[in-house]
């Protein structure tokens, strides 16, 4: 059925566009202004055009970190999402088992970022953290301090351990928006899980899926605060995602017009992969309704 | 037995996830010598000394109250705001409207460390620094979108014909809205609200950018267990266990919302 045509809806998202706006659009536009000058202090700023681009664009370091971004996203996806899905469909419905695998769920969501990274430091190390000592115990060689491998591990277990419940707790408060009739037109057909699964749960699922996915795409690319506090980028660069070097280049180096400018490429990055994923999820919807 | 299976899998999935917790609530009882001294898999002589040292210090529990209290004007400015434009956006065709729908959530996908500065100014011009609604503000840049994408999309899977039959039978908008179709919404007005709690409780970069020490959030105090002489493990685990427990709060409050979803019968 056709939306209602109607302008006056505006003044139902005026409130939303006005707070948003205040916070949004006089930074942007700061951080353009710093990414197009070169400033030496309060007042000495020279405008130098699209070179702080070049320079940043040019750079090899981010290229590898943006690779590794892709990466890190990618599997963090290609795991969370399935995974995610197939624990809102094993949650229970009814009784007791309800709340408390909501209240689990929410857990590890609860805790701020910079703590997520520090309890991991003790849980994996090898002497007094539970994991470090298990594996260990088994007889794996595991070190995240020292081999690439294993602080990727680390890390995307620690990052599936954070952020499964999310897309969980979205899938499941999904599913249970479907119409018991939906359910029960089912069984008459006689319809195999699977087929209820792919044809009504799925289909119906495809709001909260949609801001799912561009939630984790968005949320793991601009990942900052655990990777840093859990491995500070290495061993090596192994492990340096791209806001981490980003802020090595505007700290680090204190250059707010080449920080400025990869915020933007970032930024720009990041808003072309989500709209990417939104058309194609848009059309994916539009496929399997009717 | 499928539900069997499930249920084992389920089992499985949830003492995992519960292990990393685990290991911080036993961290938390332990004294921080006792827990780099040895490994234990439960605290031999469990103390509560590092929940007593946070409830009787100011500069610990004010943080948990400035963050209760800034977290919970972000979530219902969140709420209220995007209530009627999730509406707006799932039932109308406007100018600009799919546009201003993704633009929304462009907000979320900048880079948090070149944008503190400005932001910093921007919030000092209106002389809002160390204030609650300042932490609120800021926080909206995030939730609000995030809240109008989760309830356009439970709104969305509402039939229209139910909107037309309650105009036809009277209803005024307000009534509707808030007598027909919020409850109609409920899971999604649940999760929204829990999320919105959620990533304002979590987030550090602008809270700690906007206060100095009237609002200091509680995720700033905590940095403050690195000292000189390392960092105080049993203190943290501590502080971390109890900035789980608003959250959980909150989530026992939305749960029945949740679980009963839409219920077509009650129109």
């Amino acid at each position: 059925m056709e939306k209602w045509e109607n302008n006056r809806a505006w003044f139902l998202v005026l409130p939303v566009f006005v707070i948003v706006a205040f916070s949004a659009i006089i930074p942007l536009m700061t951080v353009v202004n710093y990414s197009v000058q070169d400033i030496f202090g309060p007042g000495q700023r020279v405008f130098v055009g699209a070179e702080w681009f070049k320079e940043v664009l040019a750079d090899y370091r981010l290229h590898d970190a943006l690779w590794r971004q892709f990466l890190f996203s990618g599997l963090v996806l290609l795991i969370e999402i399935p995974l995610g899905i197939l624990i809102a469909l094993a949650m229970p419905t009814r009784g007791w088992g309800v709340s408390a695998s909501l209240v689990t769920l929410a857990l590890p969501l609860l805790i701020p970022w910079n703590v997520i990274g520090t309890i991991w430091i003790v849980f994996t190390r090898p002497d007094i953290g539970l994991f470090g000592a298990a594996v260990n115990g088994l007889g794996i060689a595991f070190d995240h301090t020292a081999r690439p491998l294993d602080a990727w591990v680390t890390l995307m277990l620690m990052e599936v351990w954070h952020w499964t419940p999310l897309v969980a707790l979205l899938a499941y408060a999904g599913l249970r928006a479907i119409p018991e009739a939906y359910y029960q037109a089912a069984k008459i057909d006689g319809a195999s899980a699977w087929a209820t699964f792919r044809y009504i749960q799925l289909p119906k699922m495809r709001g909260v899926l949609t801001i799912a996915i561009l939630l984790r795409f968005m949320d793991s690319f601009l990942i900052y605060a655990e990777p840093f506090v859990l491995t500070g980028g290495g061993p090596g660069n192994s492990t340096t995602f791209l806001s981490i070097y980003l802020v090595k280049v505007a700290v680090g180096q204190f250059d707010l017009g080449p920080a400025a400018a990869f915020s933007l490429i970032y930024f720009l990055i990041i808003l072309l992969f989500s709209w990417l994923f939104y058309q194609a999820l848009q059309k994916v919807g539009t496929g399997e309704k009717r | 037995m499928t539900i069997q299976k499930r249920t084992i899998g389920l089992a499985i999935y949830f003492a995992l996830l519960l292990l990393p917790i685990y290991w911080m609530l036993n961290m938390s009882l332990r004294t921080n010598a006792d827990i780099l001294g040895s490994f234990a898999l439960y605290p031999h002589d469990p103390t509560l000394g590092n929940y007593i040292k946070i409830f009787t210090d100011e500069s610990w529990y004010s943080g948990y109250i400035n963050s209760i209290i800034y977290v919970t004007i972000n979530t219902a400015i969140s709420l209220f705001t995007a209530l009627p434009a999730a509406y707006a956006f799932s039932r109308y065709h406007f100018i600009g409207d799919k546009h201003m729908f993704f633009w929304l959530l462009t907000n979320r996908m900048a880079p948090a460390a070149v944008f503190l500065l400005p932001f910093f100014q921007l919030y000092s011009t209106f002389g809002l620094i160390d204030t609650y609604i300042a932490v609120a503000l800021a926080h909206c840049l995030f939730n609000v979108p995030l809240a109008v994408w989760i309830l356009e999309g439970f709104m969305s899977g509402v039939p229209r014909e139910i909107d037309e039959t309650a105009y036809l039978d009277g209803y005024s908008f307000p009534r509707f809205f808030i007598t027909v179709f919020l409850p109609l919404i409920r899971a999604g007005v649940g999760v929204t609200a829990f999320f919105c709690f959620m990533f304002s409780w979590v987030e550090l970069l602008f809270a700690r950018t906007l206060t100095v020490t009237n609002a200091k959030p509680i995720a700033a105090t905590m940095t403050r267990t690195v000292s000189a002489t390392g960092l105080d493990w049993g203190l943290l685990a501590a502080a971390g266990i109890l900035t789980i427990v608003p959250g959980a709060l909150v989530i026992w409050f939305v749960r029945n919302h949740l679980a009963k979803g839409f219920a077509l019968g009650r129109v």
